[in-house]
């Protein structure tokens, strides 16, 4: 968990990314702390998606520095980069589960590509990897097309999980599950967080999620980043964020966040 | 990962202990495995833990499982892993012992793969019946309106699989004949009858060979170009979405395609033939000095008024045929990326295998008929 002077494992600095014309990170700087859990909201068009790219390491930035544990990831050879990303895991907003593979073939996979194990012994970490995700044995022996929205979500995160990543992006996690499914979800990122002391940066438009889990918010806008806790975010007097925070949608949030909202 | 290079596994055959110590990452889970087998060959007695630091929780569930298989508990020295606690919260009760892992299903008998390669068989055609019912039923309530019938559609889709095949076609026609004018005077000039060399080629490829390359090109390049954007337009629920709005997939996506073709085969065979023709008389004009005039005099004789119609009319047949393949087996991909790529596949080789197959049977009936 951040301890007092909390460990940076993820630092951007001045960012920038442009596509023609059009810049969509104007110099984002922030930094994402060991154990915790961070957020990223914006607008559609805000650069989110890009973003993650970059953090990824799948997409070069026009300029700026991406470290990730003290090492720019920007001008690394493919060969450390892969060493880099070996400590990722990722899932993206469809699942991206690997639609010819069953769902335990998925978790395996990356195993099976790093390292030289046993069947029995793969068979075994699937399993465990699928109860981590609450997904039964069952679910394993399906094809991704057969999966509901909620499972897709959850096997995405267990394949995420295979090699013990000390560093989790999800994109969109909770995006078009129901509420119960979506707060299901929450628990899993907060319990594996709090077991397993991953480190989680998350793309979400889901204002209960952002509530229940994030530790810190990073709101892109304007080409921009705003870097703060839930509430101090949610007090901000920037036009775009109030009306995200403060819209009919972000009302719900005021019982949960502070007082003062309701007047604001 | 960077492997932890403290980590470390021994394994005490005389006293059965394993003795682990530093980090064990996921990255060390090879080294672990091989020292848990080394372990439980000597029985599995006891862990000593006293130097070992921090577990991913991967090579925890290696560990905790390898002990649950211990006949009896092998005694402890040092502390357990912390996530053996959170494992026992996964686990919920359930044991972690290798043998409680469900065995794959046994492969079904020699018997039962058979029945069930048959009934897939019988469907597959029983869905190409269906197939070329509904299309039917389709076009025949096109022709309602210009609208329906969708021209700009057919017309696009004939520049493309037409149009912009005919470079590739006119080479190809242009080498064939070529080649069997070359072969065909080497093998008559013995016999002094270098002349009919123009009268094979100008059979050859009006009647053969002009419309059944043009027909193989084809299907290698729009058959499968049909059933892979109809099956990623399956994958993606596009196909669904249509019909979802009241539209007939049939009449947007398969007619215009298989009329487009059905029109694009038949003046990409003309091409053909005019290609093949001039390549034969290239080389007859150089190989046996032939000039321009006296070949297209020989040709003049060697070939009936029905001659080039013997191929064209073949070409229709062939685009239908083609056409119908790769819409239908495009429209049958199903959930996986594996399938789009079996099923283009199968487009592919199976509009090549009808089109020879009618070709030969129109062999035949010309034949018969003596077109």
């Amino acid at each position: 968990m951040a301890a007092a002077a909390p460990e940076v494992i993820i630092s951007v600095r001045d960012l920038v990314n442009r596509f023609g014309p059009q810049t969509v990170h104007d110099g984002v700087s922030f930094d994402v702390h060991a154990g915790e859990v961070f957020g990223i909201v914006g607008g559609s068009g805000s650069g989110k998606s890009v973003l993650l790219k970059t953090m990824l390491g799948l997409r070069k930035p026009d300029s700026g520095v991406v470290e990730v544990e003290g090492r720019d990831i920007t001008c690394m050879s493919d060969r450390e980069l892969r060493e880099v990303k070996r400590r990722y895991g990722v899932t993206f907003q469809h699942g991206a589960l690997f639609t010819s593979l069953t769902v335990t073939e998925n978790v395996i996979l990356p195993m099976v590509e790093m390292l030289e194990l046993d069947e029995t012994t793969l068979q075994s970490l699937a399993e465990l990897r699928l109860r981590m995700v609450g997904l039964s044995v069952e679910a394993g022996a399906k094809f991704p097309a057969q999966l509901s929205g909620g499972m897709t979500k959850r096997a995405a995160l267990a394949r995420a999980l295979a090699l013990d990543p000390a560093l989790l992006f999800l994109d969109e996690p909770t995006a078009g599950l129901d509420p119960i499914a979506a707060t299901a979800f929450d628990d899993l990122v907060l319990y594996l967080r709090r077991a397993l002391g991953l480190t989680v940066v998350m793309v979400t438009h889901d204002l209960d999620t952002l509530a229940r889990t994030c530790d810190r918010v990073a709101v892109l806008v304007d080409g921009k980043v705003i870097v703060d806790t839930l509430p101090g975010i949610v007090r901000n007097e920037h036009p775009w964020i109030r009306e995200y925070f403060h819209g009919a949608r972000g009302r719900l949030m005021a019982p949960a966040g502070e007082g003062e909202v309701r007047g604001a | 990962m960077p492997k932890s290079t403290e980590f470390e596994a021994r394994v005490d055959p005389a006293e059965g202990r394993l003795s682990l110590a530093g980090d064990c990452r996921a990255a060390d889970l090879e080294a672990l495995e091989t020292a848990l087998r080394e372990w439980a060959a000597t029985g599995s007695r006891s862990v000593d833990l006293s130097a070992a630091r921090r577990f991913d929780i991967g090579p925890a569930w290696i560990l905790k499982r390898a002990m649950a298989d211990a006949a009896t508990a092998p005694a402890v020295n040092g502390s357990l892993p912390a996530h053996f606690s959170y494992l026992d919260e996964v686990l919920d009760g359930a044991s972690a012992r290798t043998a409680d892992i469900a065995p794959p299903p046994r492969e079904p008998a020699g018997l039962v793969r058979l029945g069930r390669a048959l009934e897939i068989r019988g469907e597959s055609w029983y869905e190409a019946l269906t197939y070329g019912g509904k299309l039917i039923s389709t076009a025949g309530l096109a022709w309602r309106s210009w609208k329906h019938l969708r021209i700009p559609s057919i017309v696009r889709h004939a520049y493309e699989t037409g149009y912009q095949a005919v470079p590739v076609v006119a080479v190809i026609a242009f080498l064939i004949s070529v080649i069997s004018a070359y072969i065909s005077a080497q093998q008559l000039r013995p016999y002094g009858g270098e002349i009919y060399t123009v009268d094979i080629v100008a059979l050859g490829v009006l009647r053969e060979l002009g419309v059944l390359l043009t027909a193989i090109m084809v299907a290698g390049r729009t058959g499968s170009a049909y059933a892979a954007e109809l099956g990623v337009m399956k994958l993606n629920d596009e196909v669904d979405a249509l019909e979802s709005m009241g539209i007939n997939p049939y009449e947007v996506l398969v007619l215009p395609r298989v009329l487009g073709l059905i029109v694009a085969l038949p003046l990409l065979t003309i091409v053909a033939d005019f290609m093949g023709l001039f390549g034969g008389a290239m080389l007859t004009r150089y190989l046996i000095d032939l000039p321009w005039p006296q070949f297209f005099t020989r040709l003049d004789e060697a070939i009936a008024p029905t001659t080039f119609w013997a191929g064209l009319v073949k070409a229709p047949v062939f685009g239908l045929l083609i056409g119908l393949t790769g819409t239908l087996r495009g429209l049958q991909v199903r959930e996986s990326s594996r399938e789009l790529g079996r099923l283009t596949t199968v487009a592919v080789v199976q509009s090549i295998f009808l089109v020879i197959f009618a070709d030969a049977l129109f062999a035949i009936f010309f034949l018969e008929i003596d077109f």
